[in-house]
């Protein structure tokens, strides 16, 4: 009751002076307002919106596993009424109860960029196919080492609590890389040798420096490094950089940010996979468009369980049967 | 024998003599025996630095058995002083307001708005580095004055004030800096000034960053300042009880304005310190920091309840929690048990604390 006053309350303060000029409502809810990726979203989100006409009400986390302000958020959206929520869970389990009762309510709910855990806790899911980002580094990795059996990897994840985009890009490195990822939904289960080890970086410079900095203390050995992000790849290297190791190690990275591709361009990224959130938020409105409509619910991509938006690598050395963009020409699809 | 008295007077007299038999102390202290337990607390009461030096020691001294010469190495031990640099001047600035018996929950949020102000300045608007910084440096201090304000003229408690401005300012440092990162090359090739914390001495293998020293000097600076000026002490009285305080001739409004104040310039120079450690300017970093620096400061043994501790105690405090990171890292224990580890030091540090107040005169 004091969560669904809270929320009411947050819902009052948030849709004042928007109430229900159009028919259709949706509601976007991202991790957090900050990061340039859900800022890049809510553009696509808003601009879409407004071409067809739907109310769009935007609600965000404080922080990256802030669930309390989310569920709040999907129980103010239900309560006003709105015809789908396009989330990106701050947490892919904790938020299943409450998008089912959204659900229950008959609002089309779309997770975007982070699955649910299960799945199908969303009505369909428009994500990058995190763990084919993360194979594609993996596979350019191995295509680009010399002799990859004498890696020395450095894992640099986001936290300790096992998110599902988390363990699908590392896994989905590792995989690519080809080494045994015993259990896909679990970091650091792996015993190959070549793991110096998994440290967490809360994607960002900070904490990627840090993190960095302890595996180096690990293995100073380490020449290939996989990071969650951009900016936890660019603290990494400052700390290879600090020990004067910024040429020992190659750096592969997830996002397609552009201080991320600015990146590559320089050299200190030799590899990031590219993703699309404008695109995964002007789909999910045009989808809640259509189920307003029609009923009609979205379809999974053919072989997946979600609809994938889709996933380019950026490197400015390409090598052999792997596609990729070049950093310039990475430029201009960037987000951020 | 014609003086013999008679019974009756005899007796009448005879009671004083009683007297010399009793004791004759008027009043005294019970002459008790301090077993070794009271003896400690009471040495630990006069040294309150005492428990997180020992604390800390040992930990270096059980990691280095545990570890061995991954944890205790020269590289090592000074990289621990490089991680904690940051958290630790946070923790500097974040002890002159907890020995007023306050609170400050906006230290880390006051740094990295100067630090996003500096680099807008320096990297964007083509300012000078060292008057971006100057900038930083005001704007820091004019924060920590609008919280001493804030906490002084308007009387809100220093929690709730803080909580307020630590929104505040991390809203502002996400509008200013549009969320976004300023990048490490970017900074290099506009403002290289902005990043000479992060220059390295190498000696053999220890690498000491200059942060690490500003760090240190940060503490030695302000442990002065507390300890062997009169504003020192005024600091100290009006933590320990503003009323009497007051009453001895401090004003106390003003003693607290400066201390805000100053704990906001230390922010300023933390924000500086922080673009050199971090290498780029993040508005996303050292979201935790403001809680981070008061787990230093209460394990350093600075009392909550203000008056009492050394402004030292927080440096230990921040290098005791680094030790324990790093050592248990190196020990293979996963990060949720780390956080764990610091969980029961901040509970085990002010439960020490509470059972020191005890101690009788």
């Amino acid at each position: 009751m004091k969560t669904l006053f809270a929320g009411s309350a947050l819902a009052l303060v948030l849709c004042a002076g928007t109430a229900y000029a159009e028919d259709t409502s949706a509601c976007l809810i991202t991790k957090t307002d900050t990061n340039p990726f859900f800022v890049k979203m809510k553009e696509g989100a808003s601009a879409k919106a407004d071409e067809l006409g739907i109310e769009l009400n935007t609600y965000a986390g404080k922080i990256d596993g802030d669930v309390e302000t989310q569920v709040a958020a999907v129980e103010s959206c239900i309560a006003a009424g709105a015809k789908g929520i396009l989330i990106t869970p701050s947490d892919s389990r904790a938020l299943t109860p409450v998008v089912g009762k959204a659900r229950e309510a008959g609002l089309l709910v779309i997770a975007l960029d982070t699955p649910f855990e299960p799945i199908d806790a969303a009505d369909a899911t428009f994500a990058t196919d995190n763990f084919l980002a993360g194979e594609l580094i993996g596979k350019w990795a191995a295509a680009k080492m010399e002799d990859p059996s004498k890696a020395k990897i450095a894992l640099l994840d986001l936290n300790p609590s096992q998110v599902s985009v988390d363990y699908l890009r590392d896994n989905g490195f590792l995989n690519g890389f080809g080494i045994d990822i015993k259990d896909p939904t679990k970091m650091g289960d792996e015993d190959d040798p070549r793991i110096v080890g998994n440290d967490v970086t809360n994607g960002n410079e900070e904490g990627g420096r840090t993190a960095m900095e302890n595996l180096l203390q690990k293995d100073p050995g380490v020449n290939l490094v996989y990071t969650i992000n951009e900016p936890a790849a660019a603290g990494a290297y400052e700390a290879l950089k600090a020990v004067g190791l910024e040429d020992q190690a190659l750096i592969v990275s997830v996002d397609g940010g552009c201080p991320g591709v600015r990146n590559v361009e320089a050299g200190v990224i030799g590899a990031t996979s590219m993703q699309f959130p404008l695109k995964m938020a002007s789909m999910g409105i045009e989808a809640i468009k259509a189920f307003a409509d029609s009923g009609e619910k979205p379809q999974a991509s053919e072989g997946l369980e979600f609809t994938n938006t889709g996933v380019e690598l950026v490197t400015d050395q390409p090598v052999d049967g792997i596609p990729s963009i070049t950093s310039q020409e990475a430029l201009e699809k960037c987000w951020g | 024998m014609s003086e013999t008295i008679p019974p009756t007077r005899r007796s009448a007299q005879d009671y004083e003599t009683a007297v010399d038999s009793a004791d004759r102390r008027v009043a005294a202290f019970d002459p008790h025996r301090r077993g070794p337990v009271e003896k400690l607390q009471h040495v630990l009461h006069s040294n309150p630095t005492l428990v997180p030096v020992i604390v800390l020691l040992g930990a270096v001294a059980v990691f280095g058995v545990v570890s061995g010469s991954k944890f205790f190495s020269a590289f090592n031990l000074t990289l621990i002083m490089q991680q904690v640099s940051i958290i630790g001047i946070l923790a500097a600035a974040q002890s002159l307001i907890v020995l007023t018996a306050g609170i400050d929950l906006s230290v880390a949020a006051i740094m990295v708005l100067m630090s996003v102000i500096a680099g807008n300045l320096a990297v964007y608007s083509g300012v000078p580095a060292f008057l971006a910084l100057i900038i930083a440096f005001v704007g820091g201090t004019a924060a920590g004055m609008f919280n001493g304000f804030l906490v002084t003229r308007v009387k809100l408690p220093p929690f709730i004030t803080t909580l307020g401005t630590w929104s505040i300012f991390y809203a502002l440092n996400l509008w200013l800096s549009g969320a976004q990162s300023i990048r490490s090359q970017d900074i290099d090739a506009a403002a290289p000034l902005l990043k000479v914390f992060g220059e390295t001495i190498a000696i053999g293998p220890a690498r000491i960053t200059y942060g690490s020293i500003l760090m240190v000097l940060v503490f030695l600076v302000l442990w002065y300042m507390l300890n062997r000026t009169a504003w020192g002490r005024h600091v100290y009285a009006v933590g320990d009880d503003a009323e009497a305080a007051e009453l001895a001739g401090i004003r106390t409004g003003r003693t607290l304005m400066s201390v805000y104040a100053l704990a906001g310039f230390v922010c300023g120079i933390a924000a500086w310190a922080s673009i050199g450690r971090v290498g780029s300017i993040s508005p996303q970093a050292f979201y935790e920091g403001n809680l981070q620096s008061i787990t230093a400061v209460v394990i350093g043994g600075i009392s909550l309840f203000g008056g009492r501790g050394s402004i030292l105690g927080a440096l230990f405090g921040a290098l005791i929690v680094g030790v324990f990171q790093s050592g248990l890292r190196l020990a293979g224990v996963d990060v949720l048990w780390q956080v764990f580890a610091i969980g029961w030091l901040i509970i085990i540090a002010v439960a020490i604390d509470q059972w020191i107040r005890k101690v009788s005169a």
